[in-house]
């Protein structure tokens, strides 16, 4: 039972990682139709961003981080949409592949700037420690994950609900030739969601950093993971990303502690192929008469 | 009512709190050519969905002679002899007029037969292509087709599939007066020898083409009877054709 | 030439090529290696089936590779045990032979297996998946998540599939000294005439008619529905089909490169085969069979050189492929031989790609 209370910080703090990676993915996914792969590296450079910030910023080098990564990982999201990306919309397949390339490109730009061997990101000291409660053990670094994690989904709720560029974005991802034809700039939308999308995998790299090593194939442990949130959670519905995010980190944590390791990947994938059955396409799907 | 083939009762099709067919009553008789009609939003595609399987019903129930068809597989549906064409037409681009229209009449090949190649034209896409008049383009990618030869393509497919019944969704929109014509007199020729029901906006061509008419309004059966019964309504003219015939024009 | 004659001669002249002339001028362990190329040839053709004719991109194939892989080097491990522990399992204390294991002793057993299991694995998931029209990039990601659980299933269980290591070690294969020059020499015409046969059998599959449907279903899977065939069934058995070809080239890998090991059946290993296919020619079989050879000696030959270079070399020429040259060198070629026709005077033009995805609904 104890370790069982245990189980549970870490499953909501390795969802609330995947929630960060798969808001990006879900969104892009669902407003442009690209299926980006690249979007693992962002994560990576949002950890070595923390990494870099130490020699300056010491022992608070991960909060200083969290904006700095922010940018970092936006501005390189949104250099692949402008150089590369724009010219695939409506070729989802050929998206993935196209930033597959990206990807390898970036990990190996990463592997001989900073070494093939992780490193490591000091947490800043007021983060070491734990709380207990009901008699489970919640260490702090995990406490601040899940504290941003809800400060980003509020943060996002609020863009998509309550302003204007929200409301352009998702007229975009509901029908972009209506939006387009209605005024909306899609093009400078599209921007916009790819920068967003890309600066919050960089503020889960950072977040990474709390609880591992980083290296540069970090990225590539939880891209597919966080591919399996958008398509259990329907393409982007912030609602859905939540419940399914949380779901499969939980998932994932609780098969590993009932099983091993080596099973739970395969539950967690049988478990995804089972709701598929019951949702096809996913929690929470916009309900169109379009044919195709 | 022994020699209904299409027996609809108490349809009702709801989207997302939208109630886009409530409670409609359609028979359709074995050789009978039947016009659909009404303004836009009247459901009228929404009960083409329907009988094929796209939709599925909230109540109600479409029977084919004597088999329920709600709650099918669109395959299956195809399978006991029902065929549609879409507004937009889908032609294959990829493959020539030829292999669209014997990938039509094929369903009924068991699966090992599919494996070898084609050899010759089957009886049944012979016809279908000279009845749609495309014998020339026969080798031709569907790609290269105009729009009007596209929709021919579609009822030359939907010939081949030998149906019972074949729903067309709006076949002469977007098309020029010649091709309207020769679409009037295909479907002339295929009503001879099928039940046909057709819908359709385009008032004059109605006027030409159509025998029977049920005219929709907002999810629900407004009128039925020949044309001249329905041009006369006072109902019908207040909801359609008074719009209908400056349309049309 | 017709042709359908130009076809059938320059197939029977790479036939030549490979069957007579590499081996006469290779020396060994090039000629090993072209063999192994040969085996990964075999897995992308059906890719090529798969993702080019189909539209379904699979990024894991590697799973079938490996599932046809350890089926027969479980055989020849238990072989060479000669009815004792494999080696690993005994290095890992295991004590008694697994049950999985047991019916791996009878080669004709593993033999089927090869084939059985891959394909048994693509019908449940196809069926599950295709059925609830889960397809283009949802598949695509399906199918990469079961690579990597795949993988970690693999290396998380040591005593089973010896872990990391995968399997190797192998001294017997069929009677013949799996190391010996005449057993690989075997081994690659073995290889090279399976990858022939499959090729004619998948291009016949491709121009029957149900090789039509296919290229219906990839190009408007709902409107097939309206046509009357099942489009799950078609993707089903196609996958099943592709499925089957990487577990042919996997148990083929096997005793040509000695080992089938985790690190050879992953998301990674899974995508450079999707790659190789892209660079290559999707669209043609040709070009799926080309660009596995080309793009794994590429990498052989440039990993050789600059290790860390071949990772920028990919992801460049990736980048490139699918910016400028979309249907490969396939694609490229046809165009050369458009624009040169076309200076003659010659038939119009076939008309340009096809739509290869549907959009997300």
């Amino acid at each position: 039972m104890q370790s069982l209370l245990n189980q549970l910080p870490i499953g909501i703090s390795i969802g609330a990682v995947l929630l960060l990676i798969a808001l990006g993915l879900t969104f892009t996914f669902g407003q442009m139709g690209v299926i980006n792969m690249a979007h693992g590296e962002f994560i990576m450079a949002g950890a070595y961003t923390a990494y870099m910030l130490q020699d300056w910023a010491g022992d608070e080098a991960v909060l200083v981080a969290l904006p700095v990564a922010f940018a970092v990982a936006g501005a390189l999201g949104w250099l692949l949409e402008r150089l590369a990306i724009r010219h695939f919309y409506g070729r989802p397949l050929d998206t993935l592949l196209l930033t597959w390339g990206v990807s390898l490109v970036l990990q190996q730009a990463a592997r001989d700037l900073f070494g093939a061997p992780n490193v490591q990101v000091a947490a800043p000291p007021w983060l070491t420690g734990r709380v207990t409660l009901l008699g489970g053990a919640l260490p702090y670094p995990r406490l601040f994950i899940m504290a941003l994690a809800v400060a980003c989904v509020a943060g996002i709720w609020v863009y998509l609900n309550r302003s204007r560029q929200g409301r352009r974005m998702r007229a975009v991802m509901q029908n972009r030739e209506l939006a387009a034809v209605s005024g909306v700039a899609t093009a400078r939308v599209d921007q916009l969601t790819f920068f967003v999308g890309s600066g919050l995998a960089g503020v889960a790299g950072v977040a990474l950093t709390l609880i591992g090593p980083v290296g540069p194939s970090l990225g590539t442990y939880y891209i597919v993971d966080a591919f399996l949130v958008v398509v259990a959670g329907g393409l982007g519905r912030l609602r859905g990303a939540v419940i399914a995010a949380l779901a499969l980190g939980m998932l994932n944590s609780f098969a590993e502690f009932w099983t091993d390791a080596s099973l739970a990947k395969v539950i967690v994938f049988a478990v995804i192929i089972a709701f598929l059955q019951v949702r096809p396409q996913g929690l929470f799907v916009l309900r169109t008469r379009r044919l195709t | 009512m022994s020699d209904a083939l299409l027996q609809i009762r108490g349809l009702k099709v709801v989207f997302d709190g939208f109630t886009a067919l409530d409670g409609v009553d359609l028979t359709v008789g074995h050789g009978e050519l039947r016009f659909l009609i009404g303004p836009n939003g009247a459901g009228k595609t929404t009960l083409i969905d329907v009988v094929t399987g796209l939709t599925r019903p909230a109540a109600g129930s479409v029977s084919f002679a004597g088999t329920e068809l709600t709650g099918r597989r669109e395959h299956r549906i195809v399978r006991l002899g029902i065929g549609r064409t879409f507004q937009t037409s889908v032609v294959f681009e990829e493959l020539t007029v030829l292999e669209n229209l014997d990938l039509a009449a094929g369903f009924r090949r068991p699966l090992p037969t599919l494996l070898l190649r084609r050899r010759g034209v089957p009886d049944a896409v012979a016809a279908a292509l000279d009845t749609i008049g495309l014998g020339a383009l026969a080798d031709r990618p569907a790609g290269v087709l105009s729009h009007g030869q596209r929709q021919w393509l579609e009822i030359g497919m939907l010939i081949a599939q030998r149906p019972r019944l074949l729903l067309l969704d709006e076949p002469v929109a977007g098309m020029g007066r010649g091709e309207r014509e020769r679409t009037g007199e295909l479907l002339t020729e295929i009503a001879r020898e099928h039940t046909v029901v057709v819908v359709e906006h385009d008032m004059e061509f109605l006027r030409r083409y159509a025998s029977q008419v049920t005219v929709l309004h907002e999810g629900r059966v407004l009128v039925e009877g020949d044309v001249a019964t329905v041009q006369a309504d006072p109902r019908v003219q207040e909801v359609y054709l008074g719009r209908g015939r400056e349309e049309a024009a | 030439m017709s042709p359908r004659l130009r076809g059938y001669a320059l197939f029977a002249a790479v036939g030549l090529l490979v069957l007579v002339v590499a081996p006469l001028t290779l020396p060994a362990f090039r000629l090993d290696e072209l063999a192994k190329y040969l085996c990964l040839a075999i897995a992308a053709l059906g890719i090529g089936l798969a993702w080019g004719q189909g539209g379904m991109l699979t990024l894991g194939q590697g799973v079938f590779f490996g599932l046809g892989g350890y089926a027969m080097a479980m055989y020849l491990k238990l072989h060479d045990a000669g009815g004792d522990l494999p080696d690993f399992m005994t290095w890992s204390g295991v004590e008694r032979l697994p049950a999985l294991w047991k019916p791996f002793a009878n080669p004709a057993v593993a033999v089927a297996a090869v084939v059985a299991v891959p394909v048994a694995a693509a019908v449940v998931l196809g069926a599950l998946v295709f059925r609830q029209r889960v397809r283009g990039a949802y598949f695509a990601i399906l199918t990469q998540a079961l690579a990597a659980a795949f993988v970690i299933l693999l290396v998380g269980r040591q005593g089973l599939t010896g872990g990391t290591n995968g399997l190797t070690n192998f001294y017997d294969f069929f009677g013949q000294d799996p190391e010996a020059e005449s057993t690989q020499r075997t081994m690659y015409f073995v290889t090279a005439t399976v990858l022939g046969a499959l090729y004619l059998a998948a291009r016949q599959l491709v121009r029957s008619r149900f090789g039509r449907l296919l290229v219906a279903v990839r190009d408007g899977e709902d409107r097939v529905r309206f046509l009357g065939y099942n489009p799950a069934t078609v993707k089903t058995v196609t996958f099943a089909v592709s499925a089957g070809m990487a577990g042919i080239a996997g148990a083929l890998f096997v005793p040509v490169v000695g080992i089938i090991s985790p690190s050879l059946l992953g998301v990674v290993p899974s995508l450079e085969l999707v790659v190789a296919v892209a660079v290559g020619g999707r669209y043609a079989l040709a070009g799926a069979v080309l660009g596995a050879v080309v793009m794994n000696y590429a990498k052989t030959s440039f990993s050789e050189q600059w290790a860390g270079g071949w990772l920028y070399l990919e992801g460049a020429l990736f980048i490139l492929v699918m910016t400028l040259a979309p249907k490969g060198a396939v694609g490229l070629y046809e165009q050369a031989r458009d624009a040169l026709a076309r200076r003659r005077p010659a038939p119009a033009p076939v008309p340009d790609r096809p739509k290869t995805e549907e959009v997300p609904a």
